[in-house]
């Protein structure tokens, strides 16, 4: 595929040394880890390999606390799912509202089983309130479930101070860490944090293969139950080859991760200081002081957001936005909503979030073509009137 | 992403009478930025014929949205007033070659602007039915009456459609039961009866919705050749209570013909069905949803 990808928080490219180190445990190294015979001996090796580079890029201590699942969704709901049942006599979760779907949707679940859950605020850069959280903390409390990055704005949460009260408060702590992985360095043996998820395709590795980390000692009930696979914690034979792949992006993502935070933010903050420049009214949206080091997410205001995307599809540009159109959801992006963003700008969020894999040249071109796109729809709108919104407010009736 | 027609493509690419219109004599201001849609459409009528000699949009919205504001300034011009009042929602989506199902709102947004701007030319108030219905959805602001209407015009039967149409009920979904009441009521008067959930209804020829699937196939199956002669072919993508939704491929899609086929073969299956029925061609994948930014 040509064109300029910078839509890496969706997902990315595998990279060829992960796909390469896939391949034989499709052919020659078919074999069940389980089973007896020699078809099945290098695999268990090559899994517990695997097992051992996530542990590294996780800074885990030990690495039987990486369980592979099929995803970071699988990841979530294992976690959330199993502090609830390994503690019965707890009833409430406490999250925040700008998870990803995969919490947030479990979580409106859970309501209705009679669970209570508490969501955290986040003030107009996306961040909580470490005051009102600390107010949730009951001995009621089973869980909190805070995500590390967001993944739209990239905004980092406090993760490693909240496990430290969640414990002060006997709750257990879950990081849905699929944005940070890969990105930002992290050392989980110094933390409080029991669990934490993290998907494959976010770092170069395949789609369908997960990590949940789960801290020695920490309580635990499997979401699938059958074979012994990883020691019982999740049954289901292993999918070999896409483990293999996760072991071996982890180990690239530890040694591109001084890259990633010099050379992939200088060329984000690039991107966005020359967009902002040359266009008015728009906007960072988030924490533009602490978030991870690949995205950027901007609000062009008074303009809606697929329609700018369907331009920048046409100048072979990849992004992604919050806009409720390109949802299907009819509502815009309700982290957008909770940071209290307008609707006019709202619609209009933009979301660039690059990898190592893009290029200067890369930057230099969407600083080139964003300003025209964003132009050339103003001039549509009926709230932009020359260079800037109209004066006397279009206020359309409701249809 | 959405998969929209060639010609929602084109019209969004290059939209036609955008911009002001200095000497518009009437203007039709819709929409709402909450749901991410606004448009004001701009006209000038000749008070001596009635018709509209020329018209021009802007538009706040997505592809589908601003593509729907071209056509309807297209469809519109050298209408009289009472012709363009007659322009319904389905003849902007039609003039499209179609708009992915949960896209049809921007073509209701579009009818609408036009009778809003017919009102100001002739000096009325137009009041948008808001005023009158009861209102129903509340993170939308569509109320009783619009829904009642855009049911019976397109001959909607289930609370989805009705979302597709008009946006009602799609976003906290609360008042999915008040869409269904409504539902009800206008069912009955077609001497039909609401079946809740019931997506793809059972057939009212007796027939099971896989033998009608398979009726509706073997229809298909029968014109194949012909189109294949042409160089062209035609895939069945979903079956939704009445409409049925197809990708038109090869020297089809797009085509001149394709609207006539099309036609040709609405008719043909509504003789094998016994039913009214309604065909939307759409892009392959068009159907499916796009999920929420991952
Ligand atoms: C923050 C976050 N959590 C969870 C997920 C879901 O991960 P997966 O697609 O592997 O289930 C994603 C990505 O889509 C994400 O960005």
């Amino acid at each position: 595929m040509e064109g300029i990808y910078f839509d890496n928080n969706a997902t990315t490219r595998v990279d060829e040394k992960v796909v390469e180190a896939m391949l034989p445990y499709f052919t020659e190294q078919f074999g069940n880890p389980s089973s007896m015979h020699s078809f099945g001996n290098k695999v268990g090796l090559a899994i517990k390999k695997a097992r051992m580079q996530v542990q590294e890029l996780l800074g885990a201590e030990h690495d039987s606390e990486i369980i592979f699942t099929s995803c970071g969704t699988e990841s979530d709901s294992t976690a959330i799912l199993s502090a609830l049942r390994a503690q019965p006599e707890r009833k409430e979760v406490i999250t925040t509202v700008v998870e990803h779907p995969a919490v947030l949707t479990l979580c409106a679940w859970l309501e209705k089983e009679g669970y209570k859950v508490h969501y955290l605020k986040v003030d107009g850069k996306g961040r909580v309130d470490m005051d009102e959280y600390k107010k949730l903390l009951t001995d009621q409390t089973a869980i909190v479930s805070v995500m590390w990055a967001n993944n739209e704005t990239g905004t980092f949460f406090p993760v490693v101070q909240m496990a430290e009260l969640a414990h002060a408060a006997g709750a257990m702590f879950h990081t849905d860490a699929v944005q940070a992985v890969g990105k930002v360095p992290i050392d989980l043996k110094s933390t409080k944090i029991d669990m934490l998820s993290l998907s494959g395709h976010k770092l170069h590795a395949p789609k369908g293969v997960g990590v949940l980390y789960l801290k020695r000692g920490t309580r635990f009930r499997p979401l699938l139950r059958g074979g012994h696979q990883e020691r019982g914690r999740r049954a289901g034979t292993e999918n070999t080859a896409s483990i293999v792949g996760l072991g071996q992006a982890a180990e690239m993502a530890m040694e591109a991760m001084a890259f990633e935070n010099s050379e992939v933010k200088r060329l984000r903050d690039k991107l966005e200081a020359g967009i902002l420049a040359k266009v008015p009214r728009a906007f960072v949206t988030g924490n533009p002081d602490d978030r991870l080091p690949n995205t950027c997410n901007i609000a062009f205001e008074f303009i809606e957001g697929e329609a700018i995307l369907l331009l920048l599809n046409k100048f072979g540009i990849a992004a992604s936005s919050g806009s409720a159109c390109t949802s299907g959801s009819l509502e815009p992006s309700h982290v957008m909503r909770a940071m209290g963003i307008p609707y006019t700008a709202a619609h209009g969020t933009v979301r660039f979030s690059l990898s190592r894999y893009n290029t200067e040249a890369e930057v230099d071109r969407v600083i080139a073509v964003v300003p025209e796109i964003i132009a050339q729809l103003r001039k549509l709108s009926p709230y932009w009137d020359g260079d800037g919104p109209k004066a006397d407010a279009f206020a359309p009736t409701y249809a | 992403m959405w998969d929209y027609s060639e010609k929602v493509k084109e019209h969004f690419f290059q939209p036609r009478n955008a911009g002001t219109l200095d000497d518009a004599n009437g203007v039709g201001d819709v929409g709402s930025i909450s749901c991410g849609d606004a448009l004001r459409l701009m006209i000038k009528v000749d008070p001596a014929t009635d018709t509209i000699l020329d018209a021009r949009f802007q538009t706040f919205g997505c592809g589908s949205a601003i593509a729907s504001s071209s056509a309807l300034t297209e469809i519109v011009k050298g209408k009289t007033l009472d012709e363009a009042l007659k322009v319904t929602n389905q003849d902007i989506a039609d003039y499209l070659d179609g708009l992915p199902p949960e896209k049809m709102h921007c073509s209701v947004m579009g009818r609408e602007a036009l009778q809003a701007a017919v009102a100001n030319y002739r000096g009325e108030e137009w009041s948008d039915d808001h005023e009158e219905g009861q209102l129903i959805c509340k993170c939308f602001a569509v109320d009783a009456v619009m829904i009642e209407e855009t049911i019976r015009a397109n001959n909607l039967s289930t609370v989805q459609e009705v979302t597709n149409y008009t946006k009602a009920g799609g976003g906290c979904s609360s008042c999915h039961e008040g869409i269904e009441e409504i539902l009800v009521k206008v069912l009955a008067e077609r001497g039909e009866s609401f079946k809740p959930g019931a997506l793809p209804e059972a057939a009212p020829s007796g027939m099971t919705n896989l033998q009608r699937i398979k009726k509706i196939e073997a229809v298909l199956e029968s014109i194949r050749p012909q189109l294949k002669r042409d160089g062209g072919d035609i895939e069945l993508l979903d079956v939704d209570g009445k409409t049925i939704y197809v990708a038109m491929t090869g020297a089809c899609a797009g085509c001149q013909m394709e609207a006539l086929t099309l036609q040709g073969i609405q008719q043909k299956l509504m003789e094998e069905l016994k039913e009214f029925i309604k065909i939307v061609p759409t892009k392959a994948g068009a159907l499916s949803r796009a999920s929420c930014q991952p």
